[in-house]
C-alpha cells in the first residue's frame, strides 16, 4: 500500500505530532533503524548523551523546566537497564517522561539474544506503564496513548520497547485525534462529588485559628497557573505557608507568607507551625516521610485537608479529614470561588496571635552558622551564588547531599519550575545532566547546577556532552572530600566512625574540565568566591566552578529519624536525648 | 497506614480476609503488574484466581483472596486503581453479601480398607468422581473454601491424597437493575 512507512518512521511521526522538539539518547543496535530516520529529518533535534543515565536525567530536566513531556531513546539490554534509574526517579517525583527502547527482533525474543533482556519486566515497577509493541500498526496508537499517559493525572514515566523488525516493518500512521483512549485508563475527576468536599475544605480554612498551607510537587505539576492560583487563596486567607522540597518556587520565598522549606533539614518556624496548626492544608504534597517525622507525634491537633491528584496518596501515611481528589488548578480555582461567594473571612485576631508565635520562632534564626575566618562556609558559596544571580533568570539544578539542603535553605526560589532536584529517590548524579535538559529547554537561561564532589563524578562524563552541544551549564561544586550528608549522619548516629565516606584521590576538577575544554574555575578562601562566581556567571561555556569550603560542617536545623517536628536540632550541640536516637539510627 | 517505616505500631486495626475482584484489560503484562504491585509493597496475595470474562471486549476478571487491616486493603485497592488497564476494583466485603466458591481436584489414593469409607464421604460432600482413561479415582468437589477445607481435613484421615484447588471466585449478590 502506498500510504504505509516504516515503524522507524511511524516513531518519528508520532514524536513530531506530539509536539517533540528535542530527544535525549545515544545510538545501539537494536535502535539503529530509527536513528536512521532520524538522520534523515530536520525538525526533531537529538542530544547524544555519554551514558543513557544521563539521558533520562537530562530528560526530567528539560520535562521540569519546560513543562513538556521529555523523550528518550536508547538501545536494549544496557541502553535500557541504564535509565532503570531515572525511571524510577521520574516515577517518585511525577515528571512526564517517554522512553523509547529498542528490543531484539521478536523471534530472538526470549532466546538470551545479545543485548536482550526483559525490558517491559525490568521497568514495570518503575513506569506508569509500558508497552512491548508487537504490531506495527499499532505503533502510532501506542506513542499517542503513550504521551497522553504520561502527562495526565499524576504525571509518570511512560515506556515504549520496540522490537527491531517492527522498527523495520511498514504499516500505518494514525493521527492522535483518531485514537480513543478509553476512560479507565485515564485520570478524571469526578466534579460533583469533590464539589461538597471543596465547600467543608473552605468553611474549615475559615474557621481556623492557626492555619497552614502545606505546598508539595503537585502545585508546580499543575502548571504555572496553579501556582498563582495557589498564592492567590493563600493571600486572600493571610495564612502561613511552607513548602516541600518539591514544591519551592510556588510561593515566592520572599512573599510574607512563606516560611520556607519544612521536614527534615526544613525551616524550625515551617516545622514548628506544622506541629501546632489546627487546620492543615496540604496541596500537592504526600506525607513524605522527610516531611513528617515521626507519624504519631506528627502535627497532632490538627484537621487536615489533603488535595491530590492520586487517590493512593490519601490516608496512605497520614489519616486526613478533608480528602479532595483532583488536579491542584481546578481544585484551588473552585476554593476561590466559594471563598468569594461565601464571602468567609478569618478569624483576624486569632490569625494575629498566630503570626506573633510563629514570629517568635523566625526570630531563633535557624539557619545561622558561624562565618568567621577566610574558609568558605558551603552556606556562604550558596548565599553569595544566590545574591549574585537573583537578578537573572536562573535555574537551579542539584545532586542529592548535604549541599542540595544547603541550596535549598539558601538559595531563594520566587518561581515555580526554576528548581530541578531528586526529592523521592535522591538520586546522586541527577543534577548535572538535569541542568544540561534544562538548558537545552532554555539556551537563554543561566543553569547552574549545585553539586558536591562525591555526587558530581557520578555523571561526570556528560561534560562531553554539554560540551559537544555548546551548553553553557556551570557545575557549582561545593567540596568538602566527603560524602558530607553520609559523614553527618555518621558523626552524628555511628559514633564518628566515617566508613567509607571520604573521597581519596578526588580529580583536580580545573583540569578536568580543562580537558574536556570547558572553563575551570577555583575559589579556596571567601576573597576568591565572589570573583569566582561573577566569572563563571559571565563565562559563555561549559563551567565547572571548584569551591572548596570547610569540611566538616554539618547542614543544620535537622530533625533526626524518628523524630517529630517539634524536636529539631538546630545544632551539633544540641544533643538528642538517647533513646530516640538509637530508634531512629534503624530509620534512613 | 502501617507500611511507612515511621509509622506507629499501636495504631493498627484487625486484620481480616477480604477479596477483591478486579477487572482487568486482557492485554500482555496485566497479570504481573497486579501481583508485582502486591510483592512490591508488600502485600499478601492467599489465592489468586484469573480468567477471561467477556470475549468481545477482551476483558479479565481477576479473584484475589488477601488478608490485612482495613487501611492496608484500602490502599491495596487505590494501588490497583493506579495500573492503567484495571477497570475497576471492588471488595467484595464491602459490597455487602456476596458468593464465593472454588473448585478442588483431589486425587484419592484408594485400597479395599478404605474404599468404602472413601466414597461414604465423597457422597456426604456431594465430591463428584471424575471419569479418566487411566481409571484412577479423581473426585472434584466446588463450593465454599471452608466446606473445600472440611472435606479435604477429613479425607486426609483417611488415606493419601494430592490436591489441587482453584482458590476462591467470587460476585456480589446484591441485586442489579439490567441497565446498569
Amino acid at each position: 500500500m502506498n500510504n504505509e512507512i516504516t515503524g522507524a518512521e511511524i516513531v518519528l511521526k508520532s514524536l513530531a505530532e506530539q509536539g517533540v522538539e528535542v530527544v535525549f539518547g545515544y545510538p545501539g543496535g537494536a535502535v539503529l533503524p530509527i536513528y536512521d530516520t532520524l538522520f534523515k529529518q530536520n525538525s526533531i533535534k537529538h542530544v547524544l548523551v555519554r551514558q543513557e543515565g544521563g539521558a533520562i536525567h537530562a530528560a526530567e530536566g528539560y520535562a521540569r523546566s519546560t513543562g513538556k513531556t521529555g523523550v528518550v531513546l536508547v538501545t536494549s539490554g544496557p541502553g535500557a537497564t541504564n535509565v532503570v534509574t531515572g525511571l524510577t526517579d521520574a516515577m517518585m517525583d511525577s515528571v512526564p517522561i517517554v522512553c523509547i527502547t529498542g528490543q531484539v527482533p521478536q523471534h530472538l525474543i526470549g532466546s538470551d539474544a545479545f543485548q536482550e533482556c526483559d525490558t517491559t519486566g525490568i521497568t514495570r515497577p518503575c513506569t506508569k506503564h509500558n508497552y512491548l509493541v508487537k504490531d506495527v500498526n499499532k505503533l502510532s496508537s501506542v506513542f499517542h496513548e503513550a504521551f497522553t499517559i504520561a502527562q495526565n493525572g499524576r504525571p509518570g514515566p511512560v515506556l515504549i520497547d520496540i522490537p527491531k523488525d517492527v522498527q523495520f516493518a511498514s504499516g500505518t500512521y494514525e493521527e492522535k485525534n483518531k485514537i480513543i483512549i478509553p476512560s479507565h485508563r485515564l485520570f478524571e475527576p469526578s466534579p460533583d462529588f469533590e464539589k461538597n468536599k471543596i465547600e467543608e475544605a473552605v468553611e474549615l480554612i475559615s474557621k481556623a485559628k492557626k492555619p497552614i498551607f502545606y505546598i508539595g510537587g503537585g502545585c508546580i505539576n499543575s502548571g504555572p497557573m496553579a501556582s498563582k492560583l495557589v498564592r492567590e487563596f493563600i493571600n486572600m486567607v493571610g495564612s502561613p505557608v511552607t513548602m516541600t522540597l518539591m514544591g519551592l518556587g510556588v510561593v515566592g520565598s520572599s512573599d510574607k507568607n512563606s516560611l520556607g522549606m519544612l521536614g527534615m533539614h526544613g525551616m524550625y518556624e515551617a516545622n514548628m507551625a506544622m506541629h501546632e496548626c489546627d487546620v492543615m492544608i496540604n496541596i500537592g504534597a504526600r506525607f513524605d516521610d522527610r516531611v513528617t517525622g515521626r507519624l504519631d507525634a506528627f502535627s497532632p491537633n490538627s484537621k487536615k485537608i489533603h488535595i491530590d491528584i492520586d487517590e493512593s496518596n490519601i490516608n496512605k501515611t497520614i489519616n486526613v479529614d478533608v480528602p479532595i481528589i483532583g488536579d491542584v488548578k481546578q481544585v484551588v480555582e473552585k476554593m476561590i470561588t466559594v471563598w468569594k461567594e461565601k464571602k468567609f473571612q478569618i478569624d483576624d485576631k486569632a490569625l494575629k496571635l498566630w503570626w506573633d508565635k510563629i514570629n517568635k520562632w523566625k526570630d531563633i534564626d535557624c539557619l545561622n552558622y558561624n562565618n568567621e575566618g577566610k574558609q568558605i562556609k558551603p552556606q556562604y558559596a550558596v548565599q553569595r551564588l544566590y545574591e549574585l544571580t537573583k537578578n537573572t533568570k536562573t535555574f537551579i539544578t542539584t545532586e542529592v547531599g548535604q549541599h542540595q539542603m544547603w541550596a535549598a535553605q539558601f538559595y531563594k526560589f520566587e518561581e515555580p519550575n526554576r528548581w530541578l532536584t531528586s526529592g523521592g529517590l535522591g538520586t546522586m548524579g541527577y543534577g548535572f545532566p538535569a541542568a544540561i535538559g534544562a538548558q537545552v529547554g532554555h539556551p537563554d537561561a543561566l543553569v547552574v547546577d549545585i553539586a558536591g564532589d562525591a555526587s558530581i563524578l557520578m555523571n561526570i562524563q556528560e561534560m562531553s556532552t554539554a560540551v559537544q552541544y555548546r551548553l553553557p551549564v556551570k557545575i557549582f561544586i561545593l567540596n568538602n572530600e566527603y560524602m558530607g550528608m553520609v559523614r553527618q549522619w555518621q558523626e552524628l548516629l555511628h559514633g564518628g566512625r566515617y566508613s567509607e565516606s571520604y573521597t581519596d584521590s578526588l580529580p583536580d576538577f580545573v583540569k578536568l574540565a580543562e580537558s574536556y575544554k570547558a572553563v575551570g574555575l577555583r575559589a579556596k578562601t571567601t576573597d576568591e568566591l565572589d570573583d569566582v562566581i561573577t566569572q563563571m556567571i559571565e563565562t559563555k561555556n561549559t563551567v565547572i566552578a571548584d569551591i572548596w569550603v570547610t569540611k566538616e560542617e554539618n547542614c543544620f536545623p535537622m530533625i533526626q529519624s524518628g523524630s517529630a517536628h517539634n524536636e529539631m536540632m538546630l545544632s551539633k550541640d544540641q544533643k538528642q536525648d538517647k533513646k530516640s536516637a538509637e530508634k531512629g539510627k534503624i530509620l534512613v | 497506614m502501617n507500611k511507612s517505616v515511621y509509622a506507629s505500631p499501636d495504631q493498627v486495626s484487625e486484620t481480616k480476609r477480604h477479596i477483591l475482584t478486579v477487572l482487568v484489560d486482557n492485554e500482555p503484562g496485566v497479570l504481573a503488574r497486579v501481583i508485582g504491585m502486591f510483592s512490591g509493597r508488600g502485600y499478601n496475595i492467599d489465592s489468586l484466581n484469573v480468567a477471561e470474562v467477556s470475549n468481545d471486549e477482551n476483558i479479565s476478571r481477576i479473584t484475589i483472596v488477601t488478608h490485612g487491616t482495613s487501611e492496608v486493603v484500602s490502599q491495596i485497592e487505590k494501588q490497583l486503581l493506579r495500573i492503567v488497564p484495571v477497570h475497576s476494583v471492588t471488595n467484595l466485603d464491602q459490597e455487602g453479601s456476596s458468593v464465593e466458591a472454588e473448585v478442588a481436584l483431589v486425587y484419592i489414593y484408594i485400597s479395599d480398607t478404605n474404599k468404602k469409607k472413601v466414597y461414604q464421604l465423597c457422597d456426604l460432600y456431594r465430591a463428584r468422581k471424575i471419569e479418566n482413561e487411566n481409571n484412577t479415582t479423581i473426585f472434584e468437589i466446588a463450593g465454599a473454601s471452608e466446606r473445600v477445607n472440611r472435606f479435604i481435613k477429613e479425607i486426609n484421615e483417611i488415606t493419601k491424597v494430592e490436591i489441587v484447588r482453584s482458590g476462591p471466585v467470587a460476585i456480589s449478590s446484591i441485586q442489579k437493575n439490567e441497565e446498569e
